[in-house]
């Protein structure tokens, strides 16, 4: 896959379509999240939007898992240090953690607030925790909480990636990329 | 180009737009985040912000309610005829019975208020379908609603403030509010004259927003829904009890189950279904959905209604919200209210089921 030497080693295709998919699914499920509590007029339709998506991204984060399992990650870029390498290593467990427990967080919550849990159309998915008030409240300022570490550690894994690209200009970027890079393009066509 | 080459090339440039790329995408991204939950708008009529207003108006009461806050739980079933099956696939609407959990409420956000005669008269309740479905509604005692929109509601709920020098809502501020809202006028001018009944037993409970129902061929129709007592009751003079209006349900459900017929208006394409101010025409066309059958009541407490919101959509298939603005902040500001009282310490609903005095 890597017979260029110059071009840095990708994640697998499978791990950079469930990366990019599950970007896109997870963004629009914060924005759409602060903006149902915040909002009257639009909270029963964005409310209908937030639980399928959040289901979803809970599926989806499952078979995230087993395709990391099945295919380890590239190596570091060199220009990475061993604490920073430390670090990103945590913040990639820490966003994979928040994946799986927010949306059973607020799964558990509408349990926990005896509404019937109904994703798609007829389908209905039995509680994960008791009828309790005081559970529900407790689960529902975790979901909040835990929403604003999920932004924050996807606002810093974001500028981590843009920084490696665009100042330390390491390709950080092309390991994800769906596209080719245009440098990898240019370094192909100076080798041909 | 290898790593130590393209390291050598770093230049102080490059990190710069580096930095300044990922201060500019920061930024957007954060300040669209807080944009998007309305942090940086204050002044933006928020779910909490309701809330607020509840509690600015009657004060806050740990564990209660902030709206409807005294009340009683109670449960019973609903028996269905069938008849609704013609126009909506809802499970309640087959033939047969489905278990209710259900309270009697008043209107207001004083948990222990004195009943009055003229205080609007609440009834919430949820319906358990097979396979997990539930369908809530909070219905109350008149026909139509005083406000047409959220925001309509919210300063009309700020006009009746009371004023801690006399006690009584401002009347320049009421008037004020009515000069600009004339559907706020004209409803409560029908609320005034609807017949009065006497207590919950006899009163008349309305759905009042319009939903939409889906028939087995997709075709769909406007309802509203209103429950039609099947009992009368006399009471010779108004009771000066604080709780004479709870008293006197228990007090006759002591002696027998309560029952009230749900009839579903049908609306015409004519009719509006955003506007719960105004009352659809009398001719409308009715179905016979079934009966509803309350036979115990429960002092407020784990386990009881006091512990699930009666959101209005909450809704099984083949029952959909119809484009009334209040339906949706309804569901929200419900919501909001079950979460701040679900957090704060519990204590028993003002009407104890169980010391209700047996006089009459």
């Amino acid at each position: 896959m890597n017979a260029d030497p110059t071009t840095p080693p990708r994640f697998a295709l499978t791990s950079r379509l469930l990366h990019w998919g599950m970007a896109v699914m997870v963004v629009a499920q914060l924005f759409l999240g602060v903006a149902m509590v915040a909002s009257l007029d639009a909270y029963h339709l964005l409310r209908t939007v937030h639980m399928p998506l959040g289901f979803a991204i809970l599926v989806l984060v499952v078979v995230r898992i087993g395709n990391r399992l099945r295919h380890p990650p590239p190596p570091f870029p060199t220009t990475m240090r061993p604490l920073e390498r430390r670090v990103a290593t945590a913040s990639e467990y820490l966003l994979y953690a928040l994946l799986v427990i927010q949306p059973l967080t607020g799964w558990a919550m509408l349990s926990a607030g005896g509404y019937p849990i109904a994703p798609y159309g007829p389908l209905h998915l039995p509680g994960i925790a008791p009828h309790d008030p005081g559970l529900y409240a407790l689960l529902r300022q975790s979901h909040t909480a835990l929403a604003y570490l999920l932004f924050a550690a996807f606002t810093a894994h974001m500028c981590a990636v843009v920084f490696h690209t665009l100042a330390l200009r390491d390709r950080t970027l092309d390991r994800m990329a769906l596209w080719r890079g245009r440098r990898e393009r240019d370094d192909r066509i100076r080798v041909e | 180009m290898g790593d130590d080459a393209e390291r050598s090339a770093l230049g102080r440039r490059s990190v710069l737009i580096g930095l300044a790329a990922v201060g500019a995408i920061a930024a957007v991204d954060v300040a669209g985040f807080l944009g998007a939950g309305r942090a940086l708008t204050s002044d933006a009529l928020t779910p909490s912000r309701f809330t607020d207003g509840f509690e600015d108006v009657y004060g806050r009461h740990d564990g209660f309610r902030r709206n409807h806050a005294k009340g009683i739980a109670a449960t019973g079933y609903f028996t269905a005829t069938g008849a609704g099956s013609a126009i909506s696939t809802a499970s309640v609407f087959r033939p047969g019975r489905v278990p209710v959990t259900g309270r009697f409420s008043l209107s207001g956000g004083l948990p222990h208020c004195a009943d009055t005669s003229d205080t609007v008269r609440g009834l919430g309740l949820r319906f358990d379908l097979p396979k997990g479905e539930q369908w809530r509604t909070a219905m109350v005692d008149i026909p139509v609603f005083p406000d047409r929109t959220p925001d309509g509601f919210y300063e009309r709920l700020l006009a009746s403030k009371k004023d801690p020098a006399t006690g009584k809502p401002d009347p320049d501020k009421m008037s004020a509010f009515l000069a600009h809202h004339p559907e706020t006028a004209a409803a409560m001018d029908v609320i005034r004259r609807r017949p009065h009944a006497a207590g919950f037993e006899d009163s008349t409970f309305h759905g009042l927003n319009a939903f939409h129902c889906t028939d087995g061929t997709g075709a769909v129709v406007a309802v509203r829904w209103t429950l039609m007592p099947l009992q009368t009751i006399r009471r010779s003079e108004p009771a000066q009890a604080p709780n004479y209006l709870f008293d006197a349900l228990a007090d006759t459900i002591g002696s027998g189950p309560l029952h009230w017929r749900m009839l579903l208006t049908i609306g015409q394409p004519e009719d509006p279904t955003d506007d719960a101010t105004t009352p659809w025409p009398e001719s409308r066309d009715t179905l016979d959905v079934g009966t509803l059958t309350l036979d115990a009541l429960q002092t407020e407490g784990p386990r009881t209604a006091r512990d699930i919101t009666f959101d209005p959509l909450v809704l099984p298939e083949g029952i959909a919200p119809s484009d009334d603005p209040l339906l949706s902040a309804r569901s929200a500001v419900y919501t909001e209210s079950f979460t701040r009282r679900s957090g704060e310490a519990k204590q028993p609903g003002a009407i104890d089921a169980a010391e209700v005095p047996d006089e009459r």
